[in-house]
């Protein structure tokens, strides 16, 4: 009996095998990089925007690249760092998590469709929308890809002369009364609950009031009225963790599902190390500006004022209302990398309830660098 | 002579004689102990009758084994005894055991001390923001708990000093003083007897004091600098500490954030006629310029 199971199995697994290379589904194939997309087509504008959508999904950069139009006025490479990045910028970590085609203007040989890619990585995702241009060649329809290059900085040497705090810390033959480098005097210097759709937020800024650098965090605890504790959450990545002397960040945390009827207290526990820190890249933000709604948003362009390439920027802004009350903390990620001297355009949205309310704001940036650029 | 540790038959001979009734720890006329030692100091013991006996002294953390002939002064080296507190003799000869009781106490002269500073780093003008407390040990390291004189000292090159002297309780003696108006390294000294020991508290500038920037046109910038940064005691800020310069023009806004290097901070904004320009760092606001070019 037990044989005639096994020689079942292996022959229905042999059956399943053959079926499977033979008439592979779509997705698998896919997957597999058998075929350049589940669907390939390009008898419609819509469908050609689509296919190479598909591509850039699955890393078919050659087939998306031959599908262009206008493909002679960039090269393969650069539609490449165009959709993935370079210099290890948040691009390089993210992927095309899913896209959608909308119609903008269609005509006999020539239509414009929006393309939204929404990429997803460790920060959370972003989206990225391209309006391209599709042109009728014969009976198919190509894409005329929007290309952004990647700005390139002509070779130079940027001297730079930074500051740099290093720390040298008690070692184990010291006495042991002498004392440990002092660890950085921070300071709330405002504290704001608010309750949202998403539950509780607690925002507020922290002053590194020392002169020392500082990596921070924050970590709030809601109590209920009978002092029983309702819960703990920390600020994660909503917050500038490295604070320089008299450097001020904003911070955000979330209580999901939580709500500030049942809240009695708040502890804040503010938690600052002394770290080694670089003053390098000064940061300038340019033509901040605040845009009403029906979209309303911080909108500006970070210039990277060193010599060095900033690969992940993180801007943070802080807004306030006429009399100088916070209202809200909000920030995005940049996804490409802040090369010398370029500027890089972010854009941080703000929920359209609180827009009315907001007169002023102050934007902050942290930065992330690697030696190692491509 | 110090000896190793008994055995284990010997150490639960003494533990069995410590947990025996009183009368049986009483001092008997064979062996004759001083009330008193001073740790390190060398001892004594005299011991009456004649014969062979084996002598252990024992308290915290030290025992000692000796060999004696009854009638003899046994000598203890000095050393021998450091470790401060209460110990018990026991003289075994002849299946009999003398038992007698003395204690160790620390040597009057303090020889190191323990101190603790706090905090390694302060703001200057503080009042009470300096704390130190200190431990009195003699050579030993016994805690020396006989009431003794403990002077601070926290001075500043170039500035004041501030002392203080206060009587130690229990061992221990404790202060709090003042941070200098002068930045720089200060020295935290505590002096007890002969022995004393320094901590460097580094006083460092406290917030900025009026804050000043002017601007000057630069192509299509405009160079921003600042006077040089000082606190209200007229000490320069640290290099590193960020300054933020603001623009703020047709509803625009560009900010720099930059360290302050050799007393000043430097920036460069674009010029635009009309705009807006402000100075700030931490919490403190500096002047505001109106671009008019």
């Amino acid at each position: 009996m037990g044989r005639l199971i096994a020689i079942v199995i292996i022959l229905a697994t042999a059956g399943l095998v053959v079926i499977g290379t033979l008439w592979p589904i779509p997705t698998a194939a896919f997957y597999a990089g058998e075929t350049s997309g589940p669907a390939h087509n390009w008898s419609t504008p819509q469908a050609a925007v689509q296919s190479v959508a598909h591509d850039f999904e699955g890393h078919h950069w050659a087939q998306a690249y031959a599908s262009l139009d206008n493909k002679g006025q960039f090269t393969e490479q650069d539609l490449i760092r165009d959709l993935s990045g370079a210099q290890f910028s948040l691009r390089s970590f993210a992927v095309l998590e899913g896209f959608h085609v909308r119609p903008l203007h269609e005509a006999d040989d020539r239509a414009k469709m929006q393309l939204q890619m929404h990429w997803s990585t460790v920060v959370g995702d972003f989206n990225d929308t391209r309006d391209v241009s599709v042109v009728r060649v014969g009976n198919m329809w190509k894409p005329v890809w929007p290309i952004v290059q990647e700005p390139h900085v002509p070779p130079q040497v940027i001297a730079v002369n930074y500051l740099r705090w290093d720390v040298i810390y008690r070692g184990g033959g010291d006495d042991w009364a002498a004392e440990n480098v002092e660890g950085p005097h921070i300071k709330i210097v405002d504290m704001h609950p608010v309750e949202r759709a998403a539950g509780v937020v607690v925002m507020g800024e922290l002053l590194n009031e020392d002169v020392v650098p500082a990596y921070v965090h924050v970590e709030a605890t809601l109590s209920a009225k009978n002092g029983k504790v309702l819960g703990s959450e920390t600020s994660f990545d909503r917050i500038s963790h490295l604070l320089l002397p008299k450097q001020v960040t904003p911070f955000f945390i979330l209580f999901p599902n939580a709500t500030l009827a049942d809240v009695g207290s708040i502890q804040m526990q503010p938690t600052a190390t002394l770290v080694a820190a670089s003053a390098d890249p000064v940061i300038e933000i340019q033509n901040q500006k605040l845009n009403p709604v029906p979209n309303p948003s911080l909108t500006g362009a970070l210039v990277n004022q060193s010599g060095q390439t900033v690969n992940i920027a993180h801007v943070l802004g802080t807004f306030y209302d006429k009399n100088g009350q916070l209202v809200w903390v909000a920030e995005s990620y940049i996804d490409r990398a802040l090369l010398p001297q370029t500027p890089v355009p972010f854009t941080i949205p703000i929920p359209e309830d609180l827009a009315r309310q907001i007169s002023s704001e102050r934007a902050v940036v942290s930065t992330y660098s690697s030696t190692d650029n491509l | 002579m110090r000896h190793a540790l008994p055995s284990l038959p010997a150490w639960l001979a003494c533990g069995a004689l410590l947990m025996a009734s009183p009368a049986a720890r009483t001092q008997s006329g064979d062996l004759t102990l001083p009330q008193k030692a001073v740790a390190g100091a060398a001892l004594t013991v005299q011991t009456s009758g004649s014969g062979p006996a084996t002598l252990y002294i024992v308290g915290t953390g030290a025992a000692l084994r000796r060999q004696v002939q009854l009638g003899d002064a046994v000598s203890f080296a000095a050393g021998d005894l450091d470790i401060a507190g209460h110990y018990v003799a026991f003289l075994e000869h002849g299946g009999a055991t003398d038992v007698g009781e003395f204690d160790v106490i620390p040597a009057a002269q303090p020889a190191t001390l323990a101190f603790l500073a706090k905090p390694s780093r302060l703001s200057v003008d503080l009042h009470d923001g300096v704390s130190g407390a200190v431990y009195i040990f003699d050579a030993y390291h016994n805690l020396v708990l006989r009431p003794l004189p403990v002077s601070f000292q926290l001075s500043v090159p170039g500035g004041s000093t501030e002392s203080r002297t206060v009587q130690s309780h229990d061992g221990a003696a404790w202060t709090q003083m003042n941070s200098s108006s002068r930045e720089g390294a200060a020295k935290f000294v505590a002096t007890a007897g002969n022995a004393s020991s320094t901590r460097v508290i580094e006083q460092v500038p406290g917030d900025p004091c009026g804050l000043k920037m002017s601007a000057q046109p630069d192509g299509q910038k405009i160079a921003l600098s600042t006077d040089p940064i000082r606190d209200c005691s007229g000490n320069p800020v640290p290099d590193g500490t960020i300054v933020t310069f603001t623009e703020s023009f047709d509803g625009e806004q560009t900010t720099v954030d930059v360290p302050v290097k050799k007393d000043i901070a430097q920036a460069e904004v674009p010029a635009h006629a009309g705009a807006r320009i402000t100075v700030a760092t931490g919490v403190v606001l500096g002047n505001e310029i109106r671009w008019a070019r």
